[in-house]
């Protein structure tokens, strides 16, 4: 195994209505680091990470992940190393029982019933959701669907989380758990998201994002310290490092 | 309008029973066979829609009253015949369980009347051969209203059928039938409205969606054959189910057949046929399981048997209130687990 | 109109939770509630038109079911009501229709007309009972599961669910909408327009088929081949036998012996 590199070359995406959403991106990814991608509405994030578990093919470069050029033969050893945690979790949590959709994964990787049941059960503990089991999704809280989708995602052991704005629409509260959350997984981790406080707690490097192609790539610290490429990427500086007394306090 | 438990015999009810599950069973397989995974979510989903839709009620124009979609045709449209029907079948299914419309036994009839006449007459049959290959917004109206509007003429006589077939309810098939097809007519061409509006609506946003779903089911593929035999054994099971119902229970059938064409309160059948009728009645109107006749007597000895059943009735009734109390204060740990 | 939808909703999600309870009824084996609701239907539909005696030992059933499972009654006798006139308008015919006079209780005639319009609302209440308390005591996601068990295609059942699930979204999706519109239309007192309601229909139809196409993206990313599995232990033991037997066996006796009669006969007599 090369340590499931994640390398994209020269990625280019057309959507079929012909709206260009992907210019060329080229970037290595290497194992256990925390990525964050991070960009304007529209500048091409998600349909990046789509690349990532071979839901979109490229109309021209190549992904690749580990020991696989992603292609239409690899795409499930592509998933099974990929777990994918998509923006909305009601489209992500689609069986009617937590228990059921955490079990979807480890079921289609053709597990028995009490080894789906052991991973089921340690990853609900993973995000501190197991006495949710027998809930139907529509029951739960934003919070509590966000950390039951992390949950599916974690019972297939992943190698490289790909999450798609993970902190969206969480109150203050929920996000610092989520964060806690994220950081007690050791493996590769790329987030897309418009939550650049959490960009600082979670990622030590940073990809920027304008228009379809990288704008900018490197440590999280050096990029929100260039006042110019905030700018120019429609970004403003995190909270955490314009100098606010309070934040840069607990920090 | 929906069929229900009550209205129905046990013959009919278990026959169209029979024959939905079968047509669940081959819809089941096609859509499995076609290898389209993308489906699977997508039905669902349009289920929930078409759930969600009917809620939603608009001003039917120069009527003031207030109409809403059906949605069958607009399924089989989006999703084609074999997928739709499941679709409307679940959507049923959960109507039957959550809200108590129409009733278990009657889900068979229900999803026939529904889901086997847009699916497999309506839309393949007349939407599909009126659109043709090039869908001008004249040809989506009139294809949708026509497609529609039969549909649910047939659904509607289905309910007729199957209501007199089951002989609960008095009511004879022409009455009911002046009564239900007049609603239908109204109701179809609603729904030919709604549907050919929403189709023109996506054919105008987002026409890759309609054209991916006409690529899957390619002209002319709808196969006649299958639903043939199906309808053909339907008829077979109907007929051999009945005559067994009838020999058995000479009450449930001769009188829907009697009620088919009696009571000149509502029409003047001819009197050959009427009086050969009433013949059928002096027959059927004795029962024996009550031990009352049709002519008012004081045969107490009858009448005490009925009387007694009555009063039988309501003690076991009581007692099975009184038991379903007791239960539910102690919750008593009958069949408690160990 | 939305307050119909809201209906919707809270009728829905409360049935879910009354299946969330845990009673013994609750912890049968799905396939002995659906197997034994089965055989109840049938025997009750399997009456004559005018019977009316022989169908009241059959309120026995949802009575001890109701017990057992601790249900409310109260909201049970409600949904029953609200579904009760479509059956009430084709049945009210029949005491006009049929006017013959079938039974005397001492100086009224009853017609068998009237005889089997009270038959019919016997059998009603019964059906319709007996399919509420199933899902009250069952649940939604258990009796799928169940059916498929029973036999009912894989791919239907999991329709099933999956509509389930998604029925709630899109209906929170349709209160919006609804209400978006009646903030916004001020003259109309929120009645909404033919061009306005295919607006609403198409718009909200677009969305569904965009979140159908993010599930199956969902589900393809975790390893979905065009299967969906679910593991579902479920046991058939002595107490589901004891209940389905039991009860389907007394259900046949009622249907096929004239067991009220004789009970009101001793009853008559021993007052006597
Ligand atoms: N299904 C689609 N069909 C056509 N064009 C699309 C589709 N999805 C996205 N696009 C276009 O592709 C471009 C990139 O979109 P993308 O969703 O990747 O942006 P994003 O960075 O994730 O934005 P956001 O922060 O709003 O989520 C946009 O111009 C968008 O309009
Ligand atoms: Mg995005």
């Amino acid at each position: 195994m090369s340590h499931h590199i994640v390398e994209v070359k020269d990625l280019q995406y057309h959507y079929p209505d012909q709206t260009p959403a992907l210019g060329g991106v080229s970037f290595r990814i290497h194992h256990g680091e925390s990525v964050a991608i991070v960009g304007a509405n529209g500048a091409g994030k998600s349909t990046l990470l789509l690349h990532l578990n071979g839901y979109l093919t490229p109309t021209a470069g190549e992904v690749r992940i580990g020991d696989f050029l992603l292609t239409r033969d690899t795409v499930q050893d592509v998933r099974r190393t990929v777990g994918m945690v998509f923006q909305d979790p009601d489209d992500q949590l689609f069986m009617s029982t937590v228990f059921d959709d955490v079990a979807f994964g480890p079921l289609n990787l053709g597990l028995t019933p009490s080894e789906v049941s052991a991973r089921v059960e340690k990853a609900l503990e993973t995000v501190g959701v197991a006495h949710l089991k027998k809930r139907p999704p529509h029951r739960l809280s934003a919070g509590q669907k966000r950390r039951v989708a992390i949950a599916s995602v974690l019972s297939m052991s992943p190698d490289i989380l790909v999450m798609d704005e993970p902190s969206a629409g969480l109150d203050p509260r929920a996000r610092s758990q989520l964060i806690s959350i994220l950081q007690t997984f050791h493996h590769t981790k790329i987030i897309a998201t418009h939550d650049l406080d959490m960009v600082v707690d979670l990622c030590e490097r940073t990809i920027v994002m304008h228009e379809g192609v990288i704008s900018a790539d490197g440590p999280t610290m050096e990029i929100f310290g260039n006042d110019e490429l905030l700018a120019v990427s429609c970004l403003e500086k995190p909270l955490r490092i314009q100098g606010c007394p309070v934040c840069s306090r607990r920090s | 309008m929906h069929m229900a438990d009550a209205l129905l015999s046990p013959a009919v009810g278990t026959t169209m029973w029979a024959v939905t599950a079968a047509t669940t069973a081959y819809c089941s397989t096609k859509v499995r066979k076609s290898l389209d995974d993308r489906k699977i979510p997508l039905m669902a989903v349009l289920a929930a829609f078409v759930f969600a839709a009917q809620m939603i009620n608009f001003t039917i124009p120069a009527t003031g009253s207030s109409g809403h979609i059906g949605g069958g045709l607009l399924l089989a449209i989006l999703l084609g015949p074999h997928a739709a029907f499941l679709a409307i079948a679940s959507v049923l299914s959960v109507q039957a369980l959550f809200f108590a419309d129409g009733g278990l036994l009657a889900l068979g009839c229900n999803i026939f009347n529904l889901g086997v006449f847009p699916c497999f007459i309506a839309y393949p049959l007349i939407y599909k051969k009126i659109i043709g290959s090039d869908p001008t917004s004249g040809r989506l109206l009139t294809a949708s209203l026509i497609a529609a509007v039969i549909g649910l003429q047939l659904g509607a006589l289905g309910v007729v059928t199957e209501t007199t077939l089951s002989g609960i309810s008095a009511l004879p098939f022409s009455s009911f039938v002046l009564l239900m097809q007049p609603i239908h007519l109204a109701i179809g061409i609603v729904e030919g409205v709604v549907t050919a509006g929403v189709i023109s609506f996506i054919w105008q946003t987002r026409p890759e969606i309609l054209t991916r779903a006409a690529a899957d089911q390619p002209l002319g593929m709808v196969p006649i054959k299958p639903i043939l035999i199906g309808l053909i054994m339907a008829t077979v099971l109907t007929g051999g189910v009945l005559s067994w119902y009838a020999s058995e229970h000479p009450d449930g059938l001769e009188w829907s057949m009697f009620k088919v064409s009696g009571h000149e309160e509502l029409q003047a059948p001819s009197a050959g046929v009427h009086s050969s009728l009433e013949g059928v009645q002096a027959k059927t109107a004795f029962l024996p399981d009550y031990g009352f006749k049709e002519t008012p007597g004081n045969d107490s000895g009858r009448l005490g048997t009925s009387v007694a059943g009555l009063v039988g009735g309501m003690l076991v009734m009581l007692l099975g209130a009184g038991i379903g109390l007791v239960l539910k204060k102690r919750n008593a740990p009958i069949l408690s687990n160990p | 109109m939305s307050a119909k939808i809201d209906r919707v909703l809270y009728e829905i999600g409360h049935m879910d939770s009354l299946a969330e309870a845990d009673t013994p009824l609750h912890r049968l084996d799905p396939r002995a509630n659906l197997l034994t609701t089965a055989v109840f239907i049938v025997c009750v539909v399997s009456f004559g038109r005018y019977e009316i005696a022989r169908l009241l030992p059959f309120f026995l059933y949802p009575a001890v079911l109701i017990g057992l499972g601790d249900l409310p009654l109260g909201f049970l006798l409600r949904k029953l009501l609200i579904v009760s006139p479509f059956v009430i308008f084709i049945g009210i015919f029949n005491p006009w229709l049929d006017r013959t006079v079938l039974l005397q209780l001492g100086a009224l005639d009853i017609s068998g007309g009237w005889l089997s319009f009270i038959s019919l609302l016997l059998r009603f209440s019964l059906t319709v009972g007996a399919a509420l308390v199933l899902i009250a005591s069952t649940g939604f996601t258990t009796i799928c599961m169940g059916l498929e068990k029973l036999g009912a295609p894989r791919i239907f059942a999991v329709q099933l669910l999956l509509l389930y699930r998604y029925l709630f979204i899109l209906l929170d999706q349709a209160t919006r909408m609804i209400r978006a519109h009646a903030l916004r239309s001020f003259t109309r007192r929120g009645r909404i327009t033919l061009r306005v309601f295919l607006q609403m229909l198409g718009n909200l139809l677009l969305r569904t088929i965009d979140r159908a196409q993010r599930i199956h993206m969902a589900m393809l990313s975790r390893g979905f081949t065009g299967e969906i599995r679910i593991v579902r232990q479920f046991r058939f033991g002595p107490k589901e036998f004891f209940f389905m037997f039991g009860f389907s066996g007394l259900f046949i006796l009622l249907r096929l012996t004239d067991a009220v009669s004789l009970l009101g006969h001793l009853a008559l007599g021993g007052i006597r």
